[in-house]
């Protein structure tokens, strides 16, 4: 059964280009990319005039928090693929934060499990690197890349045991597996809730230095050239820390980076009176570290681009600034929220997809994130002017903890397929 | 202009007029209590609780001793010891206590923003008593008043704060008040208790002590926790002493008639010679615990005036 989307704007962030096309799928693959619908539509067995929407590679979301197992009713995998689906992700890369760690192959085979039956997007896990994120022993690498683990981080918990983290780092340098950390100093943010400046003090609310950052990043570059293992970091937030990565990209590392799209689109400033639901990991950074982030992410030095969907339900964030939990769910705000970006100027449609989709598929050795042919037909199609104002309570997630709530956004998805499988809108509310 | 606060939350929402409509209700308020007048019964029929999440004699009392002059019915709830053991949380614990529809509600709360949060969930008027490293304003207040007496002024005046800057809400309510009156801050300190980004506060910053004082109106210490003092912050209790503790031969750089303050309680030996301290020629501290019940009775008072007007509106608004 071959399928054609026409009248598209298609977006192919590899050739970095942004032209009018038509798009044929068959057997959950891109058969062939057309300038323009052909003549006769009889030889497709659906056509969808797409009006002019964009059309791109579907978003690769990586180091997504689904709370299977041990807080399924924060998020499930049900609830996270719905979120993905209605937000045009259609990979969501999981972190193994969850509790218990997903630090065993049996663990694994759970999460994978309960992927394949609830979850309308494609899962890919990524384990645990030290046992029980506990920075002390290493994971069983090995079964777990058997598994289908495809990286390996203790999230954004520092391990603070150099010996044992470049322990890790040389095993899984013999596996070429990659692994995924969070450059941060553990000493100098221990205990601290926000980006130190005149905004946190006059908070009076604990701070480190935006330094800590780059400390961390430049121990764990370090580590990945003494070690040779393959190494992406998971945020990279603030302007002090970018000369280094740059450096160690010019001189030949194997390392990338990634950012979240609350980093790009807000500053420590938006806490104003304590909002818990601007509490993140790390904290929210200064507008000159935002602007900076978002001209590397521009350059293509900032390799990835996510949401780092971190769902809390309401009694977890109804606390003390100091006391509530960190994180916020992004899955289905993602794409909105980074063409604030686009719609700044700061950003091409293509280098969008390019850091949203094609280059986490390409760390992670991926066959999607393109428009090309023989490519997995995982797509995202939308609206890019269709203006709303968020209201959280209508998100899929289970939690409703975003930033974004009651904020004007631009762009709608309006088509989400996975493997040439259309998954949003959902069939029955088509 | 009178003052419109529902809350007393922190100094930052306060306009200058309405800090000297206070201070000038509490100067009233001083006077009677010196001469023993009755303070009258700006608060009979109001039910005044005391949460104190965070173990204190002074403020505590002080508040309870306010209330009881201006003839509230004063509850001190011990939350330190009952529920919030128990987990209960901090909404569900303001929850339970607004169903008990108390009128005047004085919280002090170990973290940052927790007396903003509770005032979100409750139909009383809610005064901070400290929360945190955010901000204690009836201690500005009081000290604002203190100053006010002693100098004639609360404005154009140079005045440093000294001492551990970075974990005090102390200091943070002061530099807004006399920033809002229009005086001269200095922060005298060392750097390891300075707080990051202070350069933007708009004081004027000293690492020397000598050198921060000279020809200040007014010297206000901070206390310093002992718990900072083991080699953390400042490397030792006599090095910090020797170096940031105010004694007469530091004084002497300040102008003659320099006023020393401390909110309490004091170390003596650590932060300020105990003879100066003493002083009552230089020394105010006990004029600002006196001061401390006015500021309290002006605030409360102010605040049920602003309740009764808002219930009233709401009665007619209904009926």
């Amino acid at each position: 059964m071959t399928t054609l989307i026409h009248n598209a704007v298609l977006i192919d962030p590899e050739a970095g280009t942004e032209r009018p096309g038509a798009l044929v799928l068959k057997d959950g693959a891109i058969l062939d990319i057309l300038p323009a619908a052909p003549e006769s539509l009889d030889r497709f067995a659906a056509v969808l005039d797409a009006d002019r929407r964009h059309l791109a590679p579907g978003i690769v979301d990586w180091g997504v928090k689904v709370s299977e197992p041990g807080e399924r009713h924060k998020e499930s995998f049900r609830s996270a693929g719905l979120a993905a689906a209605a937000g045009g992700v259609t990979t969501m890369v999981t972190r193994p934060d969850t509790h218990p760690a997903i630090d065993t192959p049996e663990i694994l085979e759970f999460v994978a499990r309960r992927a394949a039956q609830d979850s309308p997007v494609r899962v890919l896990p990524m384990a645990a690197l030290t046992k029980g994120r506990e920075g002390r022993e290493m994971t069983e690498i090995g079964f777990l890349r058997d598994a289908g683990a495809v990286a390996f981080t203790d999230g954004d918990r520092v391990t603070e045991d150099t010996r044992a983290l470049s322990r890790a780092l040389t095993y899984a340098r013999s596996l070429d597996a990659l692994v995924v950390t969070h450059p941060q100093d553990p000493g100098l943010s221990r205990g601290a809730v926000m980006t130190s400046g005149k905004f946190a003090s006059l908070r009076g609310l604990p701070a480190v230095s935006p330094m800590a950052e780059r400390l961390g990043l430049d121990r764990d570059l370090t580590l990945a050239r003494m070690t040779g293992a393959r190494l992406h970091l998971d945020q990279i937030t603030t302007a002090a820390a970018l000369p280094a990565l740059e450096r160690a990209k010019a001189s030949g590392l194997d390392v990338t980076a990634g950012v979240s799209v609350h980093h790009l689109t807000l500053n420590d400033f938006d806490v104003g009176d304590y909002r818990t639901f601007f509490k993140l990991v790390p904290p929210l950074r200064q507008e000159e570290d935002r602007e900076a982030a978002v001209e590397a992410l521009a350059s293509g030095l900032i390799d990835c681009l996510g949401s780092q969907h971190t769902p809390q339900d309401e009694e977890s964030k109804r606390l003390p600034f100091e006391a509530a939990a960190p994180g916020a769910v992004g899955l289905e705000l993602l794409l909105p929220a980074s063409l604030r970006l686009v719609h700044a100027g700061r950003l091409t449609l293509p280098a969008l997809f390019r850091a949203l989709s094609l280059n986490p598929s390409r760390r992670l050795g991926l066959p999607t994130g393109r428009l090309a042919k023989g490519a997995p037909a995982d797509l995202v199609l939308f609206d890019m002017n269709a203006p709303f104002v968020l209201d959280r309570w209508t998100l899929r997630s289970k939690s409703k903890n975003t930033p974004f709530d009651g904020a004007r956004l631009q762009g709608r998805v309006r088509g989400t397929w996975v493997a040439g499988r259309r998954v949003w809108p959902v069939p029955e509310d088509r | 202009m009178p003052f419109r606060q529902p809350h007393l939350l922190g100094i930052e929402p306060l306009h200058p007029v309405e800090i000297t409509t206070l201070l000038d209700l509490a100067d009233a308020y001083a006077e009677r209590n010196r001469k023993g007048l009755p303070a009258g019964d700006a608060l009979a029929g109001l039910t005044q609780v005391n949460m104190f999440f965070e173990p204190s004699t002074r403020t505590q009392s002080s508040f309870e001793l306010a209330g009881k002059r201006l003839g509230a019915s004063v509850m001190n709830m011990g939350v330190a010891a009952s529920s919030v053991k128990k987990g209960e949380t901090l909404i569900d614990t303001a929850l339970t206590l607004n169903a008990m529809r108390p009128d005047l509600l004085v919280v002090r709360h170990p973290m940052s923003g927790a007396v903003d949060l509770l005032a979100q969930k409750v139909q009383c008027a809610v005064l901070n008593a400290g929360d945190g490293r955010h901000e204690h304003p009836t201690q500005a207040l009081l000290d604002a008043l203190t100053i006010r007496r002693a100098k004639g002024r609360l404005h154009r005046l140079s005045i440093a704060i000294c001492g551990d800057i970075a974990h005090s809400r102390v200091a943070r309510s002061n530099i807004l008040l006399l920033h809002k009156m229009e005086n001269r801050v200095r922060l005298v300190a060392p750097p390891t208790l300075l707080p990051p980004g202070i350069d933007a506060f708009g004081c004027e910053v000293f690492t020397d002590m000598e050198e921060g004082l000279r020809g200040v109106d007014v010297v206000m210490m901070l206390r310093l926790q002992r718990e900072r003092m083991d080699g953390g912050f400042v490397p030792s209790e006599r090095e910090y002493f020797h170096r940031y503790g105010l004694d007469a031969a530091k004084l002497a750089h300040a102008a003659p008639d320099a006023i020393v303050m401390h909110p309490g309680p004091m170390n003596r030996g650590v932060e300020i010679d105990g003879t100066l301290a003493d002083d009552i020629n230089r020394s105010v501290i006990q004029t600002q615990v006196e001061m401390g019940v006015a500021v309290r009775m002006a605030a409360m008072d102010l605040l049920a005036q602003n309740l009764r007007a808002a219930r009233g509106r709401a009665a007619l608004g209904e009926g």
